[in-house]
């Protein structure tokens, strides 16, 4: 299989492989990863054909382009050795055809005139074409992947365009700045459309979001041809009513808005209001049968309780035989609210799985995001089911917490393994209070306590014997460093 | 709501489910609308095997839209093969990649998948109410969203 050189953007680093094998899985391509480093944006991979290369890549959010490699070396004698050696055979093909070369350097770069000087040393392709910046026959680019302040780069790629993805252009339109209707939670858009590549949408498919919001995944899987439906359990976001998040922002703003503005409204079936742990879809009685799903997939950002309620139908307290009466007397009169209580986080979550597994078809995917502390003692579990199987988790990281985006597959009836379904009923937090009720949501509060004092116990531990080396490093300097030593 | 997304729909009370009566929710006193969409065969294909024929014939009797056929179509039944339609161009033997490559990539829709997308994919009610044929519920649909929200006592 030839060698591609995979252009990516440097974020949201423990996204990029997951997206990938996710959309090379998707395509049905075989995709071997020959080198790959969190910390660089180029990462070696086997591909099987241009066409291959062009389908996975043309729809990355993470990839910025694809390359047939035609050399690699660390200095610029391997470089031209190895494109000697790799691409020889090829260079005949392009002799005639209009070209584009250019150098791009990451982490450091180089001037003008030194480039021209670097693409001058190419001249042995021989190439006849003309050359052309727009719209060539073909576009070759030479890498440069330096380390931070070093003036020579470290190694070298090169490589001719096979494709550039989707990435600025969806990032451009779908940006949230412009977006017509958003909320204090919105996910960004690049986000959501990375989510949308892990869960495999393509079009034809159908896809559900049960906390929907102001439609950010649905509209995300529209994008990318799947026909989209979602509910929420506030009305006020769907119809447009409850304000917009933004300032001085009056008027009709509504999810179908959103849809119309992306020229998207072909894709999408509408939006209701309800709740998941109370819901209105069909959900077929034998759990263990995959024959009445109909769902291609589910993604969608659960209510952390933090920002956003985390709410389910139902009273706090068991209703009294009077208030029943009055809530039966009354909820057909215009402005009744259905009384709501709060809710385990860990038991939406397994809600979230079983009604997945419930809706989904074999083989369909559910992307979910969840929040987590980043200290292991308040780490969210993973949650699990017998007919899911956890295909990958990506990790956003904050300052103190982090959230994750874990994605499951329906598995096939053959593949769940018999016996497996008999899950003994699990204990949840109990409560009333939503914070007796969400963990992540009390530790969130209490400003991640124990993380800030045990992180306050180890900086204190580190700056007594660390002392003496910032006096070193200073006196090196003069002014400064004399000062502190005649304070000794 | 467009009208497929009936076909996903109960009531939602737990207790309710179990009973077949409680799917598909009885549309009354809808005010439908046209809203024209861009005809999607990929996805009408996919999700022919997943459409509850008998129920979405009742919702249409009900809505007094134009009665859909006893049994449902076939994927086969929703595009014009392209066999077809080959022969009736013999002009283009000259170039023969061209019309065998061209229709390939884009199917042309025939009139059960035509008529199957403005009942599913175009018609949406805007205003009414959704009754569950076992507990007698109603949800309320208004500008196009339907209230799925259980009052106090039903939860």
């Amino acid at each position: 299989m030839p060698t591609y050189l995979v252009r990516l953007a440097q974020a949201h680093e423990s996204f990029r492989k997951v997206e990938l094998r996710a959309l090379a899985d998707l395509y049905d391509v075989g995709l071997e990863f020959l080198t790959y480093d969190e910390d660089s944006p180029y990462c070696l991979v086997d591909l099987p054909s241009d066409s291959a290369a062009r389908s996975i890549i043309s729809r990355s959010i993470l990839a910025q382009g694809v390359y047939e490699l035609w050399g690699q070396g660390a200095t610029y004698d391997e470089l031209h050795k190895s494109v000697k050696s790799i691409s020889a055979s090829r260079w005949s093909q392009y002799e005639q055809s209009s070209f584009r070369f250019t150098v791009e350097g990451y982490r450091g770069g180089k001037l003008a005139a030194e480039q021209r000087d670097i693409i001058e040393s190419f001249s042995y392709l021989d190439f006849q074409g003309p050359p052309r910046m727009r719209n060539p026959d073909v576009a070759f680019r030479i890498f440069e992947d330096y380390d931070l302040d070093v003036p020579t780069p470290k190694f070298l790629y090169f490589g001719r365009l096979v494709a550039e993805s989707g990435r600025n252009e969806a990032k451009k339109v779908y940006d949230l700045k412009k977006r017509h209707y958003i909320s204090t939670t919105s996910m960004d858009a690049e986000l959501t459309l990375l989510t949308a590549n892990i869960a495999q949408v393509t079009p034809g498919k159908l896809f559900y979001d049960p906390f929907m919001g102001t439609g950010g995944f649905p509209i995300a899987c529209a994008h990318f041809g799947a026909v989209v439906f979602g509910s929420d359990i506030d009305g006020r976001t769907i119809r447009g009513t409850g304000g917009s998040a933004r300032r001085g922002q009056t008027g009709k703003m509504d999810v179908v808005g959103n849809f119309k503005q992306y020229g998207l409204t072909s894709s999408y079936l509408g939006g209701f209001v309800s709740d998941l742990t109370n819901t209105p879809l069909r959900v077929p009685v034998s759990a263990s049968s995959a024959s009445g799903g109909f769902l291609d997939g589910i993604v969608c950002d659960p209510p952390y309780g933090i920002r956003e309620g985390l709410k389910v139908l139902g009273s706090r307290q068991a209703l009294l035989e009077n208030e029943r009466q009055s809530h039966e007397d009354q909820y057909k009169i215009p402005g009744y609210i259905p009384p709501k209580r709060p809710y385990s986080f860990i038991a939406l979550l397994d809600d979230i799985l079983a009604f997945a597994v419930a809706t989904l078809v074999e083989n369909g995917r559910l992307s979910m995001w969840m929040p987590t502390a980043n200290d292991e003692d308040t780490e969210l579990v993973i949650p699990s089911h017998p007919c899911l199987q956890l295909e990958s988790v990506c990790v956003q990281a904050f300052n103190k917490w982090s959230r994750r985006l874990l994605t499951y597959r329906r598995l096939k009836e053959s593949e769940i393994p018999k016996g497996a379904l008999e899950i003994a009923t699990k204990e949840y937090e109990k409560g009333t209070r939503a914070s007796d009720l969400n963990g992540f949501r009390r530790k969130y509060f209490q400003g991640f306590k124990e993380f800030n004092n045990m992180r306050k116990e180890f900086e204190r531990m580190k700056m007594a014997p660390a002392n003496d080396g910032i006096e070193k490093d200073s006196t090196a300097e003069g002014g400064l460093g004399q000062k502190s030593e005649t304070k000794h | 709501m467009k009208l497929l997304t009936l076909n996903f729909l109960t009531c939602a009370i737990k207790t309710c489910k179990t009973n077949p009566a409680s799917f598909p929710l009885h549309p009354r006193n809808a005010e439908l609308e046209i809203q024209e969409a861009d005809i999607n065969l990929p996805f009408l294909k996919n999700i022919l095997p997943r459409l509850m024929w008998e129920e979405i014939r009742t919702i249409a009797r009900e809505l007094g839209l134009p009665d859909l056929p006893s049994t449902p179509p076939t994927p086969t039944d929703l595009s014009i093969s392209t066999s077809s339609t080959a022969p009736s161009n013999p002009d283009t033997s000259l170039d023969t990649d061209e019309p065998s490559e061209a229709p390939a990539g884009e199917e042309t829709p025939s009139q059960t998948a035509l008529d199957l997308h403005r009942l599913l994919l175009e018609t949406c009610i805007q205003e009414g109410i959704l009754v569950c044929g076992s507990c007698g519920h109603e949800y309320a649909v208004k500008e196009g969203v339907a209230n799925f929200l259980l009052p106090g006592h039903l939860v």
